[in-house]
């Protein structure tokens, strides 16, 4: 489904940026950040994986006396998906990006990828993902790294639980992607407490040095809109309307990937516009988030106090009021203040110091388990955090010149990064 | 004979089906609404929405959306997992293309009545190809060679002539439609079903109607099969407003090629 937002609602793309100080060797071609971080990599850049991998999907009941509101009618618990070898092998858990679900398109590459090196794979959604929220998530307001680190361990435990009599492992990993690389990096501490799973490796894919600065990168492109974030809907529709008469108007059959390169080649989205739109798919994940924590809660934030919602009611002005919250009204209104609620003395700038990497520095700092991939321009990076994860992996990050924000993780030369580094000698003895 | 009597019923099931369904769809209007609004709401935002369509029939549609659900998560997702288990990939895909090929018949129709000459020309070829160096339809060599696929459907026949869309329709079993789609789907069908008892191609053979109904089943299965969509598996709460929009913009841009 995510797989079909990022391509229909974000067909679009941009300039070719400039080519200046390109490191010749690095053959993932789209240069632009934006228009990279839409259209991914093309299919025949993608290393050959499997057409057909062994899986099992798995529905975790992880709070089995939890009551779920009629308009989820549809979730049976957490829904994660295995993948096996049919002998010994060592398992990796994946954790999705933002929003994403457990088998987003990133996270079927990324599962294909390992299982062909030879791993088990054990794949979740993000912890902002509603089928999270509404059964894994112990408050259902995720949004705190180290509570939700929590939440994802039980996830894990419970799903190695599931499967550990069907197959045999020998060593466990841990992969995240983006907020997920952030998580990852949280649960990988967390582990070091509880002695569970005693990761050999972490692998951190475009993480977020500080949650709040990537959120107020990804805010910032909205507010290029001509008259902001809150004529949005307006842009969206103007943007379809050009979309639409460029597909009706060139010979194209489908929206393939010629189509798409035609796109970014006629430049018929702006690097504003393109960046505007990444800004938009961020908010219409963020709307989910919100309307599921709510819905849960019962805190009358967008849906009234005590109003049971059916799966037959129209839900379309929900979607209207979430897609256009921001994210720091929805931190200020909701999320903080459930926070503080916990824990009485907490300040703002205190709980937002918390949320990244330098809050656990001394943890992660030339720890050999862990290794990071990221690109010189990924956008949700904030001035000075590239060189800080620099000096904080020193030789276990590899730093691409270009691809975005995750636009080349399916480029064959990343994938096989990832799956080196893994197999890699070293890490936790 | 045991054609029409499979077709009547069929046709009474899904009937029934309909008027169940409809039954169940209540919606808040039954229900008190709670005294105090909830902190933001809709009145606020003066803007356009985004990736919005009317939905006149909105609590049908959604009964049904949740109905194709159950059907599928009951019966049809199970019968092909098994059908998956049991049967080879490459045996699955020479099933598929077979299939596939059968219906280029319904393209190349539709396309001879939307008077595209080009593009009966390219679909004919096509046929011809895979029924012949393709062994029947068992393969699909066209589309290596660049003649690929161009489904065409009465739905479009009729957008071509100058019908609208009409309003968003989700059916039972087919899922996402509109009122105009629908009409196409039944003419499609039709036609299918005349050119079928026209060459009967069991006739000689006694057990003529159990080989008529396996294949039937066969194809029912394979065209679940080649659908990767699952309802809900997106988890996504807005999920049936983004299909809504999806199917829309498709259809609409189909109709303009």
């Amino acid at each position: 489904m995510m797989r079909t937002l990022t391509v229909l609602f974000l067909c679009l793309f941009l300039a070719p940026a400039s080519t200046r100080g390109a490191d010749p060797e690095y053959g993932y071609p789209l240069r632009s950040a934006f228009g990279s971080s839409i259209i991914g990599t093309p299919e025949k850049l993608k290393p050959k994986l499997p057409e057909y991998v062994p899986t099992r999907t798995l529905e975790l009941e992880i709070f089995p006396d939890r009551k779920k509101p009629p308009v989820f009618f549809y979730d049976h618990g957490l829904v994660s998906t295995l993948a096996y070898q049919k002998k010994k092998a060592p398992l990796v858990f994946l954790i999705a990006s933002y929003g994403a679900s457990n088998l987003s398109s990133a996270q079927q590459t990324l599962m294909k990828t390992l299982y062909q090196a030879g791993f088990h794979v054990i794949t979740l959604p993000s912890s902002t993902h509603p089928n999270f929220i509404i059964s894994a998530s112990s408050s259902s307001v995720p949004g705190d790294l180290t509570a939700d680190a929590v939440d994802m361990y039980r996830a894990m435990e419970a799903a190695w639980n599931a499967v550990k009599h069907k197959i045999e492992v020998s060593d466990f990993y841990l992969v995240g992607t983006s907020l997920g690389a952030t998580q990852a990096a949280f649960v990988a501490r967390y582990d070091e407490e509880r002695q569970f799973f005693k990761f050999r490796k972490v692998m951190l894919i475009n993480p977020s040095v500080n949650l709040y600065n990537s959120v107020n990168m990804i805010e910032a492109l909205l507010a290029k809109i001509p008259g902001g974030s809150n004529r949005e809907g307006e842009f969206f529709n103007r943007m379809l309307t050009r979309f639409i008469s460029f597909y009706r108007a060139g010979n194209f059959v489908s929206f393939n990937d010629q189509f798409l390169f035609a796109v970014y080649q006629e430049q018929l989205f702006s690097n504003d516009e393109a960046g505007a739109l990444i800004g938009l798919s961020y908010r219409v994940n963020l709307a989910g988030q919100i309307f599921a924590s709510d819905v849960m809660t019962n805190s009358g934030y967008i849906v009234p106090k005590n109003l049971v919602l059916h799966y037959t009611d129209p839900l379309s002005d929900y979607f209207q009021v979430a897609t256009h919250l921001s994210f720091f009204q929805f931190f200020n209104e909701y999320l903080f203040p459930y926070f503080r609620s916990q824990n009485p003395g907490l300040t703002q700038d205190a709980f937002i110091r918390s949320q990244g990497l330098k809050a656990i520095d001394p943890y992660l700092r030339d720890n050999p388990k862990f290794g990071v991939i990221t690109n010189e321009n990924d956008f949700i990076l904030a001035p000075g955090e590239l060189d800080y994860l620099k000096g904080l992996f020193g030789p276990n990050i590899k730093v691409y010149p270009w691809g975005g924000h995750l636009g080349n993780l399916e480029y064959r030369d990343n994938l096989a990064y990832l799956v080196e580094f893994l197999k890699r000698e070293g890490g936790k003895p | 004979m045991n054609h029409a009597i499979g077709t009547l019923r069929r046709g009474a099931l899904v009937a029934l089906l309909f008027t169940l369904l409809a039954g169940c769809a209540t919606t808040a209007a039954n229900r008190p609404a709670p005294d105090v609004p909830a902190r933001h709401t809709a009145a606020e935002f003066r803007d356009l929405r985004i990736a919005y369509e009317p939905d006149p029939w909105e609590g049908f549609n959604r009964s049904m959306y949740q109905f194709n659900y159950y059907l599928d998560h009951y019966l049809f997702l199970p019968v092909v997992h098994g059908y998956e288990f049991i049967t080879p990939v490459f045996v699955q895909d020479r099933v598929s293309d077979f299939f596939n090929n059968l219906g280029e018949i319904k393209n190349l129709t539709n396309s001879v009545l939307q008077l595209k000459g080009g593009e009966t020309g390219h679909t004919l070829a096509r046929f011809l190809t895979n029924s012949t160096v393709g062994l029947g339809g068992l393969f699909d060599p066209a589309t290596t060679w660049g003649l690929e696929r161009r489904p065409e459907d009465f739905g479009l026949t009729l957008a071509r002539w100058g019908v609208a869309s009409g309003n968003y329709l989700v059916l039972p079993v087919f899922g996402p439609s509109s009122a105009r789609d629908a009409g196409g789907l039944a003419v499609d069908g039709g036609i299918s079903y005349g050119i079928y008892t026209l060459a009967d191609p069991f006739r000689s053979l006694d057990e003529s109607f159990t080989i008529e109904a396996g294949v039937a089943t066969l194809d029912a299965i394979d065209t679940r099969h080649q659908i990767p969509f699952r309802y809900f598996e997106s988890g996504y709460p807005f999920e049936y407003e983004m299909v809504r929009f999806f199917t829309r913009e498709r259809r609409e841009l189909a109709t303009k090629k």
